[in-house]
């Protein structure tokens, strides 16, 4: 099972009080794990990528590992530990307040 | 007994405050939606608990919440957990919070750019919904504003939603502009007695008229004159603000604008102003007496530079003349060092027989008069700032 980390809002908006756990057949990546989130959870649709574009909206961050893997390509592999459940994919907000 | 239900669109969240006919003591719940911008909420007029609203993000975008209980529960009204929501093309399907602009070739309304702060054109942007209004005869049928200034419309319940295309092809669009708030289509009026007829403004286009529900739409700006466009007196590009009718006089419009208060006796063919004392005719509310169409309210606001009161009094005029003649009503109100800004969505009145008249500030504050403006309690006084005040009157 794949392990998606959401931001407060979304969790509130999904009705999600910590991860999520998805199942995601065939490759595991940005788009394909986003894919399985949205179709468990519609009401996420268009809150993490555009309706029309879907391009990553511009305040989101995608961190797995340590790692920052916002700008990868959307098709690109995600990290092994992602792949197997060892480590969730991390669904940030840019930070707010000064 | 009647009662009142004052729904309450604020910077970070939704309440919704109650009282029995006498107005005196009220209940609040909320937040609802804690931590988002609740641009507006409203009910429908056939089924006062079936309310809508939009509730938005900078980070996660536009959402669609619906309650049929009257604000007691929520849902999104979209696509049921498991259904996929992608066609099997891999196009996204119609959720309820997916607003897109309309580029089909069947419209024959391709999308345009409209003028940017600097002058250039700029492409059409979805950003979010400012303004919901349901039908006058049926509760699943809903108009919604957005920014960049659309028009949308759902028919099933706001499963989904459609752009009401016209108005983008009036052909002006590359005129209009955004004004510091966005270019936002804030106010829809519905025609009572003409149900073909409606009233959409947007800051900063104008005023528009439809008389074929949505199909086309005129721009219906003769008599405004604004000094920040080339052309002061130009069809299309002035920041109108607000407008209201009453529901038994659809011909006779009120408009705050940018700067001046006008109105209009002709569904808004030509305009005169009707500022007259006014202590300044800068401001973003108008609306009108539920019984009284010839009485209205505004809020004088200092100037464009200085969102706040004049003297740091904050001071609702009335006038029962249609305008031009104005009074000010101060009683219940701060009369020193009040600096609030009343947002343009942020009046409304009630129907009950002494006309209720309810304002939200910038300050978070929530205030009332159950006399037609003779005196003013807050009934609220530190929410967030207030986006938005629509009230219900239930049997």
């Amino acid at each position: 099972m794949i392990r998606v980390g959401l931001p407060y809002h979304l969790r509130n908006l999904a009705r999600v009080d910590a991860e999520v756990q998805l199942q995601v057949d065939g490759p595991v990546t940005q788009r394909t794990v986003l894919n399985a989130l949205e179709a468990r959870y519609p009401m996420l649709a268009g809150t993490i990528r555009d309706h029309v574009t879907q391009q990553r909206r511009a305040f989101l961050r995608f961190f797995a590992c340590g790692e920052d893997l916002s700008l990868q390509s959307p098709d690109a592999p995600l990290p092994e530990k992602v792949a197997t459940g060892e480590e969730p994919f991390l669904i940030i907000g840019a930070i707010a307040g000064g | 007994m009647s009662r009142v239900r004052v729904l309450v669109g604020t910077r970070k969240g939704a309440f919704i405050l109650t009282s029995d006919g006498k107005r005196e003591k009220w209940e609040i719940s909320g937040p609802h939606f804690a931590g988002w911008e609740i641009y507006h909420m409203k009910g429908s007029p056939v089924d006062p608990n079936r309310l809508y609203v939009s509730q938005t993000s900078g980070w996660f975008g536009q959402i669609i919440q619906r309650s049929d209980d009257g604000g007691k529960t929520w849902h999104q009204p979209g696509t049921k957990p498991g259904e996929p929501t992608t066609t099997p093309e891999g196009m996204p399907m119609g959720e309820s919070n997916k607003f897109v602009y309309d580029t089909s070739p069947e419209t024959g309304k391709p999308l345009t750019t409209h003028q940017w702060y600097d002058g250039t054109q700029h492409p059409w942007e979805f950003k979010r919904v400012w303004h919901i209004e349901p039908s006058l005869t049926d509760p699943n049928t809903v108009y919604a504003g957005v920014e960049d200034a659309a028009l949308f419309r759902t028919t099933d319940g706001g499963q989904s939603w459609h752009e009401l295309a016209g108005l983008r092809g009036h052909g002006t669009g590359p005129q209009w502009m955004p004004g510091a708030g966005g270019m936002g289509l804030h106010t829809i009026l519905l025609d009572h007695q003409n149900p073909n007829r409606m009233y959409i403004a947007i800051s900063a286009a104008g005023v528009f008229r439809t008389d074929d529900a949505g199909q086309s739409w005129k721009a219906v700006n003769q008599g405004l004159v604004s000094q920040f466009i080339p052309d002061p007196k130009a069809e299309v590009g002035h920041c109108v603000h607000r407008i209201a009718m009453h529901r038994s006089r659809p011909n006779v419009l009120f408009m705050q604008k940018h700067w001046d208060v006008m109105r209009s006796d002709n569904a808004g063919e030509s305009w005169h102003e009707i500022s007259g004392n006014l202590p300044t005719d800068f401001g973003f509310v108008v609306d009108v007496h539920a019984h009284e169409p010839n009485t209205i309210y505004v809020v004088p606001i200092k100037s464009d530079s200085e969102h706040f009161p004049p003297e740091g009094k904050l001071r609702v005029y009335r006038s029962r003349t249609g305008g031009n003649e104005w009074e000010a009503l101060t009683k219940g109100l701060p009369q020193r060092d009040c600096y609030v800004d009343i947002l343009r969505d942020a009046m409304a009145v009630d129907s009950l027989d002494d006309c209720g008249i309810y304002f939200g500030t910038t300050g978070g504050q929530v205030y009332a008069s159950p006399n037609g403006g003779n005196s003013w309690k807050a009934i609220v006084h530190d929410l967030p700032a207030v986006l938005s005040v629509e009230v219900q009157t239930l049997k």
